[in-house]
């Protein structure tokens, strides 16, 4: 069972909703109740920090309330947010939001995992500290399904190695590091024994930052928006303001990325270019509109040109036949693996040579 | 190629096909996968679903292919069109061809034969006779080449040992039928990551994308209790092996490293990489949909069987992977590379006339470096 401190930690995972009802108090009170205002106020406050991309500062402090009040406080803000953000239905919002919400349980969730951590030796968990470490183990397994673990536990589970260290599988791993694009991400760059990869408390749940961020997303997705509360109208009307804020314009250069130069340089030249170098190129102009007859006659030079089979391959790519899906450019991680990638300063961090040259104004 | 010529190859890869039936068995979970054939001069035959041994062999004698696949795919319908089929999961492949491994001794058995006018010459950027840069290189990998493909094995099972948790009897081992070997790894935890996850694992695998951090050099605060201990276990013990080749030098080495500085560890870190990552071709483990040549089928790149290898030191595919008859037979060679088949040398050829076994024929013709006279 969570306790309150811990429903305030982490209000998205059980039913918030029912602390409120256990507390005595329905949602419609907030829009009324001058004493209850603080708390609408703090809510909104919630959603703004949020929306600029910062997180709010709860009155927890550490893993202590300031005080029992705030405890309460703390929960039915977060419920109020979402009664405030379901009421505007800004989906920008409700992402910033969850982001936010996730960020903010990330710091928690980091703090709980490595709650034992002393680098001088072996310690001794207590049973509230090896409860708190548990939870948050447990909260991971319940938002992203990654069952994590600790090496070198003894049988008692009571002593730990001290080490900030907690154990992923491999696979668990790689279904999420590859989202990342940190070269410290990558599998190579992590210390990896006996099918598992180690990871700081914070590498950790860096991880599954994502799904909590997905997580807390569904919560507010599949929770009931409300009829307008009395009261309320005021604030879901700078909401609606707010997220007017976030529409953003992209130009485009035109300028083409280097690895897709590199590769009509190649077959310019009647060098052989191979098949995942073809496989890009055709992708990648099929992509910026080019039609199967204007990309053909590239191919012309290639030492196995065969215009038959060109053809079909790229109407292929393009879905005009077989299957009918159309192929994308791969990304910039796969191209480096096949090495296709001849990245430039401009680059900057692109994931898809189809982001190439694309500025937001 | 001409009808003679694949008359007498598809004669005796059914030859061979009938007499080793034993030899060629369905993989387990057979109708969850997609089986696909090519025959010579034609395209790819695909989608198929084989329930037993048996379906499997009379489609052998019906189509006399020159190559047969299998996926390594589990599917729920793997005879539907691609995005229909529902994939599962997917068995861990690897691919190693003593092609990838920059080995010296290559240039000494490449041929090169020229797509305008056929002429074949060891000359490997341009035909000398017409002049044409639109050269099939064709190899005729020398026991260096397999030797080497051998340690590369042996390589990638220490990382899918030790650092990826996959028991030995998992992982099985094959000859490829041409110039290298075929890793299958099964019931892993691996079964169900995609191509992109497996993309990772190959980049793991081939000590690629490493930084100096890794291996315990830093751009700032530097520490030299970061950098590996001998004994340690994955890559940064296999680094250290490699760099401080003895634990006694390692101090030595460290305070080399440390007045390097940063960029020339990066330069070092991509030399390492190449002397002891595990060559693998990269495309085949990302591929989740690949059909994979089935073991116990002819390689038509050389009419060598694709055959599990017991005990891989000792294997030697020039005389255990070679099934076809000795039935003399009659053909014109141009061959200027001499090979072994069976514990006999052939070659050097040059536009002759000759009489030789089947399974030497099938192996220069496969090559197209002979023809039936």
């Amino acid at each position: 069972m969570l306790g309150a401190d811990q429903i305030a930690k982490y209000p998205f995972v059980k039913d918030a909703g029912q602390y409120l009802k256990d507390q005595g108090f329905k949602i419609e009170q907030f829009g009324i109740d001058l004493d209850l205002k603080p708390i609408v106020e703090k809510a909104f406050d919630r959603i703004k920090i949020a929306a600029d991309g910062k997180i709010y500062k709860s009155d927890l402090v550490g893993d202590q309330v300031s005080t029992q009040a705030a405890l309460p406080r703390e929960i039915f803000s977060f419920l109020l947010a979402i009664v405030l953000l379901k009421l505007s239905g800004r989906n920008t919002l409700i992402k910033r939001f969850a982001l936010a919400e996730a960020r903010r349980a990330e710091k928690h969730l980091e703090k709980d995992l490595s709650i034992s951590d002393n680098p001088t030796g072996n310690v001794i968990l207590d049973d509230e500290q090896k409860s708190i470490r548990n939870m948050a183990a447990k909260i991971i397994k319940e938002i992203s399904n990654v069952e994590i673990s600790k090496p070198k536990e003894t049988d008692e589970g009571n002593y730990t190695s001290g080490q900030d260290e907690w154990l992923v599988n491999v696979s668990d791993y790689l279904t999420r590091s590859i989202q990342f694009h940190e070269r410290e991400w990558k599998l190579i760059n992590r210390k990896v024994e006996n099918g598992k990869v180690y990871l700081s408390s914070h590498q950790t749940v860096r991880l599954i930052r994502k799904e909590l961020g997905a997580y807390i997303n569904s919560k507010i997705s599949i929770a009931k928006t409300p009829e307008m509360i009395p009261g309320l109208e005021n604030y879901v009307n700078k909401l609606i303001l707010l997220a007017k804020k976030f529409v953003t314009f992209t130009v485009d250069t035109g300028e083409y990325p280097p690895c897709i130069k590199h590769a009509t340089e190649v077959l310019e030249k009647g060098e052989n270019l191979p098949h995942s170098g073809r496989f890009m190129l055709a992708t990648f102009l099929l992509s910026k509109g080019q039609s199967v007859q204007q990309i053909a006659p590239l191919f012309k030079n290639a030492p196995d040109y065969n215009e038959r089979v060109t053809l079909y391959q790229l109407n292929h790519l393009a879905g005009t036949s077989g299957s009918g899906t159309q192929y994308t450019c791969p990304s910039c991680e796969k191209l480096k693996t096949q090495d296709l990638c001849f990245a430039i300063s401009e680059c900057d961090n692109i994931i898809n040579p189809l982001q190439f040259g694309r500025k937001k104004k | 190629m001409q009808e003679t010529n694949i008359q007498f190859l598809e004669d005796s890869f059914k030859k061979y096909y009938f007499n080793h039936f034993d030899q060629i068995k369905v993989p387990e979970r057979t109708s969850e996968r997609e089986f696909g054939y090519q025959k010579f001069n034609s395209g790819m035959t695909r989608h198929i679903v084989i329930k037993d041994d048996k379906e499997l062999h009379l489609m052998l004698i019906q189509n006399a292919p020159s190559d047969v696949y299998c996926s390594n795919a589990y599917y729920t319908f793997p005879n539907s069109p691609m995005n229909e089929k529902d994939w599962k999961e997917a068995d861990l492949i690897f691919d190693i061809d003593a092609k990838d491994l920059n080995l010296s001794c290559r240039e000494s058995h490449t041929i090169s034969i020229c797509n305008e006018c056929n002429e074949v010459s060891k000359n490997l950027t341009r035909c000398l006779k017409c002049n044409s840069s639109k050269l099939e290189k064709k190899s005729l990998p020398c026991k260096n080449c397999i030797d080497a493909s051998k340690t590369e094995v042996s390589k990638l099972s220490e990382v899918l040992i030790d650092d990826l948790a996959i028991d030995r009897e998992n992982i099985q081992v094959y000859f490829s039928g041409n110039e290298g070997f075929h890793v299958y790894v099964y019931n892993s935890q691996f079964q169900q990551i995609g191509s992109r996850e497996r993309s990772e694992l190959v980049d793991y695998i081939s000590l690629r994308g490493a930084i100096p951090e890794t291996f315990g050099m830093k751009k700032l605060k530097q520490n030299r209790a970061s950098f590996p201990d001998f004994d340690e276990k994955g890559w940064r013990g296999r680094f250290s092996k490699q760099v401080f080749g003895s634990k006694s030098k390692r101090s030595k080495i460290i305070t080399e490293l440390l007045s390097n500085g940063y960029s020339s560890f990066q330069k070092m870190l991509d030399d390492v990489s190449e002397n002891i990552g595990v060559k693998i071709d990269p495309n085949v483990t990302m591929d989740i949909h690949r059909i994979f040549r089935l073991p116990g089928s002819i390689n038509s790149k050389s009419g060598l069987a694709k055959i599990h290898c017991d005990d891989l030191s000792k294997f030697d595919p020039y005389t255990e992977a070679s099934f076809l008859s000795d039935d003399s037979v009659e053909v014109f060679a141009n061959c200027p590379i001499e090979f072994r088949l069976k514990n006999k040398k052939f070659g050097p050829y040059i536009n002759e006339k000759i009489t030789m076994p089947t399974f030497a024929a099938v192996y220069m013709i496969c090559k197209k470096l002979a023809r039936i006279a």
